[in-house]
C-alpha cells in the first residue's frame, strides 16, 4: 500500500435552513494516495463541492456545519483544528481551485496583487522576491508575458489565462494537496486539454496530490488514477479508474457510462438514458438512493436501510444495495 | 430540394468608440458562411466560444439583420423580410436555447408559455388550445399536471422539455438548436437527446445542432460544419469528418475532447493559445495564423472558398491546415 495524505472517514456535512436540516454529504469515506489524482464525479447537488469545502473548512457560515467523522490530513484532524491554524493550512499546504475563474478572483485588484496576497499570507518576503516569485510562478503555468500580465485585472485575461492565473495563485506556497472543483467546466474543450494537461504536469514537477472534481467521466478518465462516484450525498462506488472503467459495479456508475455519447458510437442512434431526474437534497431517502431510476423493483427494507459500503474486490468499494449491485 | 440554403453570410457588429460613439472597427462575428440543410437532416455545428456559431443561428432565425449574403428558406428570400413577411416564416423555424432557466419567462405558467405561439399565430379557440398544450406535454414526457405550474418548480432537464415542446408547438419545419444540453446533467443529457432524436423521426423535422462537444454534435448530426473565427473550415458527413478530418482545426478539436475511457490515453497535439478576436481578424487562413505555420503568408491572398475533396466533404484549401 502506498500512503496517503488525507483520509476522509464518515464525513458528514449538513446545513440548517429554513426547512430543517437538510444532509448535504452523508457519511463519505475515501483516501487520496500521496503524489496521486483521486476524481470525484457525479452531478449537480450530488455533494462533490460541499465535500471538498468541508476539507478546506470553507462552508458557507452559519449554515453550513460538519456534524461527524475525521478528515485527516498528515496527522492532524482538518475538522477539530482550530481556525488559525486552518487558515495557515490553508493556501498553504492545501489549496483549492474553483470552477469560474471570473467570479473566484477580485475583478478590482490586479492578478499580480492578488498573488502577491497569496504569498504573503503564509511568508515574510521582500517585495523584489514576491516579484521574482510571481514572475517564476506565472511561467510555470504557461502565462505569455508575465511581467506585464501582473499589472492587468481579471477582465482582461481570457478564460483560460484567468483560470491559469487561479493555479498560479494556489499552486504559488508548493501546497501538497490541490483540490480543483470543475477546474475546466467552463472553458472550451481545447482550453480544457491545455489546463488539465498543464495540472498534470506541475503535479508531477511539486510531488503534490490532486483532488479533481468533475461531471465529465472523460475528464475522469484522462486524467484520474482513482475515482469515486457521488450520487444524492454519499459515495456508491469507488475504484482506481481502470477497474471502474472496465468493471462498474453499481447500477448508477453503468447508467452514467452508458449514457455519454461516444465518437464511435453510430450516429442517429438512441443512448440509453438514465430516466428521471437527480433527486433534490429535501428528497434524500434513507435506503437505497438511486431506487427510483434504476428501474429495478427494490422492496421496503432496500427504500428504508441504508446498504452498507463494502471492499467487493481489493480496492474496488461499493454501496451494497443488493438490487443495484449484481 | 434544401429547406435551408445559406450564401456567403455576414454578419459583423460596429464597434463603437471615441467621444461620438462612432463606429471604429467591426466585429465579424460571421464573415462568409454558406451551407444548405435538406428536410429532415440535422446539420451539426461545432467550434471554440467566440467562433460565431450562435450568431449564425441567430441571423438565420432573422433576430438579427445579416450585413451581406442571402438565407434562402423554404424558397424564400428571407434575407432582407421585416416583421410583417417574416411572421408566417417564423411558424416553420422555432429555436432551442441553452439555459432553459433564462429562456422561459418565471412568471408565466407553463400554460402561459405554450399556449403564446398560438395566440401569435392567431390560431384555434381557447378550448383548443389547451388541447394542444395538452397534446405537446405529452409528446415530450411531461404530465398534464404541470401546466399551472412555474418553470422554477421543474429541474433543468424539464425545464428544456418545456423549451421544447414551445419549439415544437407550431409543427415547424427547422429548429435551431443552440447547445441544447450543455447546461444539463450528464444523465438528463441522454434523455433530451433522445426526445430530440425521437420528435425528428415522428415530425420530420431538420435541426442545426449547435454545440461545442464535439461528441453530441456527432451523435446528433448528419453532416458536421466546424467553424472557426467566423468560417466554415470544414463541413463533411459525421463519420467522414470523424474518421478522416482534414484541416488541422477540425483534428485538433477531436484531439481534444477527453475520452471515456483510460485504457486509450494518449499524448495529444495540444492547441496553444485561445481563439483570437474576430475584430480585425488576421488576413488568409486565421487558424493557420494562431499556429504561425510558415505556409500561412500563402494564405493571404488565396481564394478561401470551401472546396468538395471527396463527395460531400468540404474543406478550406489553405497551405497551411490541410
Amino acid at each position: 500500500m502506498s500512503s496517503t495524505i488525507l483520509q476522509v472517514e464518515n464525513l458528514v456535512t449538513a446545513f440548517d435552513t429554513d426547512a430543517g436540516r437538510m444532509t448535504a454529504v452523508d457519511g463519505v469515506s475515501f483516501d487520496v494516495p500521496s503524489g496521486k489524482t483521486l476524481g470525484i464525479v457525479g452531478e449537480s447537488g450530488c455533494g462533490k463541492s460541499v465535500t471538498a469545502f468541508s476539507i478546506t473548512r470553507l462552508l458557507p457560515q452559519p449554515h453550513g456545519k460538519i456534524l461527524g467523522g475525521s478528515i485527516r490530513f498528515e496527522g492532524r484532524d482538518l475538522v477539530t483544528l482550530p481556525l488559525d491554524e486552518m487558515q495557515k493550512t490553508r493556501g498553504n499546504e492545501i489549496s483549492m481551485i474553483f470552477q469560474e475563474p471570473m467570479t473566484a478572483l477580485n475583478p478590482v485588484q490586479t492578478v499580480g496583487r492578488q498573488l502577491a496576497e497569496a504569498i504573503l499570507l503564509h511568508k515574510e518576503c521582500s517585495k523584489a522576491e514576491v516579484l521574482a516569485r510571481s514572475i517564476d510562478m506565472m511561467k510555470k503555468v504557461r502565462i505569455p508575458a508575465p511581467e506585464q500580465r501582473l499589472n492587468e485585472y481579471p477582465h482582461q485575461l481570457s478564460g483560460g489565462m484567468r483560470q491559469r492565473m487561479m493555479i498560479a495563485m494556489a499552486l504559488i506556497n508548493k501546497p501538497k494537496l490541490l483540490i480543483a472543483d470543475e477546474p475546466t467546466t467552463a472553458l472550451d474543450v481545447t482550453v480544457q486539454a491545455q489546463i488539465l494537461e498543464l495540472i498534470a504536469d506541475l503535479q508531477k514537477e511539486m510531488g503534490m496530490s490532486v483532488i479533481l472534481i468533475t461531471h465529465d467521466l472523460g475528464v475522469i478518465a484522462e486524467v484520474c488514477d482513482e475515482v469515486a462516484v457521488m450520487y444524492a450525498g454519499r459515495i456508491v462506488e469507488r475504484a482506481s479508474v481502470f477497474d471502474l472503467f472496465a468493471n462498474p459495479l453499481h447500477a448508477y456508475t453503468q447508467g452514467l457510462l452508458e449514457s455519454i455519447p461516444r465518437l464511435d458510437s453510430k450516429p442517429k442512434t438512441l443512448l440509453k438514458a438514465i430516466p428521471g431526474n437527480v433527486p433534490g437534497i429535501a428528497d434524500f431517502k434513507p435506503g437505497c438512493r438511486f431506487a427510483e431510476r434504476s428501474g429495478r423493483e427494490h422492496n421496503q427494507a432496500h427504500l428504508t436501510i441504508r446498504p452498507p459500503f463494502v471492499e467487493i474486490a481489493p480496492n474496488h468499494f461499493v454501496e451494497h444495495c443488493p438490487i443495484c449491485v449484481s | 430540394m434544401s429547406l435551408l440554403t445559406v450564401q456567403n453570410l455576414q454578419q459583423h457588429f460596429p464597434v463603437r468608440g471615441g467621444l461620438l460613439r462612432r463606429s471604429v472597427a467591426s466585429c465579424k462575428a460571421v464573415d462568409g458562411v454558406s451551407f444548405s440543410l435538406g428536410e429532415g437532416e440535422t446539420l451539426g455545428l461545432v467550434g471554440e466560444s467566440g467562433c460565431g456559431k450562435t450568431t449564425l443561428g441567430k441571423a438565420i432565425v432573422r433576430l438579427l439583420k445579416p450585413t451581406a449574403g442571402s438565407i434562402q428558406f423554404d424558397g424564400q428570400d428571407i434575407t432582407h423580410a421585416g416583421i410583417g413577411a417574416l411572421r408566417p416564416m417564423r411558424r416553420h423555424v422555432q429555436m432551442i436555447f441553452q439555459d432553459p432557466a433564462e429562456s422561459l419567462n418565471p412568471r408565466h405558467t407553463v400554460r402561459d408559455i405554450l399556449e403564446e405561439p398560438f395566440i401569435v399565430q392567431k390560431m384555434g379557440t381557447k378550448d383548443e388550445r389547451r388541447k394542444w398544450v395538452l397534446d405537446l406535454l405529452d409528446k415530450v414526457g411531461l404530465t398534464a399536471s404541470s401546466t399551472d405550474r412555474f418553470p422554477f418548480e421543474f429541474s433543468g432537464g424539464q425545464r428544456q422539455r418545456i423549451g421544447i415542446a414551445r419549439a415544437i408547438a407550431l409543427k415547424p419545419k427547422l429548429i435551431i438548436c443552440d447547445e441544447p444540453v450543455s447546461a444539463l446533467d450528464v444523465s438528463v443529457q441522454s434523455q433530451v437527446l433522445n426526445l430530440l432524436l425521437d420528435l425528428q423521426r415522428d415530425m420530420g423535422l431538420s435541426y442545426l445542432f449547435i454545440a461545442h462537444g464535439l461528441n453530441v454534435v456527432k451523435h446528433m448530426s448528419d453532416r458536421v460544419a466546424v467553424m472557426y473565427l467566423g468560417k466554415i473550415v470544414e463541413l463533411a458527413p459525421a463519420e467522414e469528418l470523424y474518421h478522416n478530418p482534414r484541416h488541422t482545426y477540425t483534428k485538433a478539436l477531436l484531439d481534444a475532447i477527453p475520452m471515456a475511457d483510460p485504457t486509450k490515453r494518449r499524448e495529444r497535439q495540444l492547441l496553444r493559445g485561445d481563439v483570437p478576436s474576430p475584430i480585425n481578424p488576421p488576413a488568409g487562413c486565421a487558424f493557420g495564423h494562431r499556429m504561425k505555420h510558415p505556409n500561412w503568408e500563402q494564405s493571404v491572398n488565396m481564394d478561401l472558398t470551401l472546396k468538395e475533396i471527396s463527395p460531400g466533404h468540404f474543406v478550406q484549401p489553405c497551405p497551411c491546415c490541410t
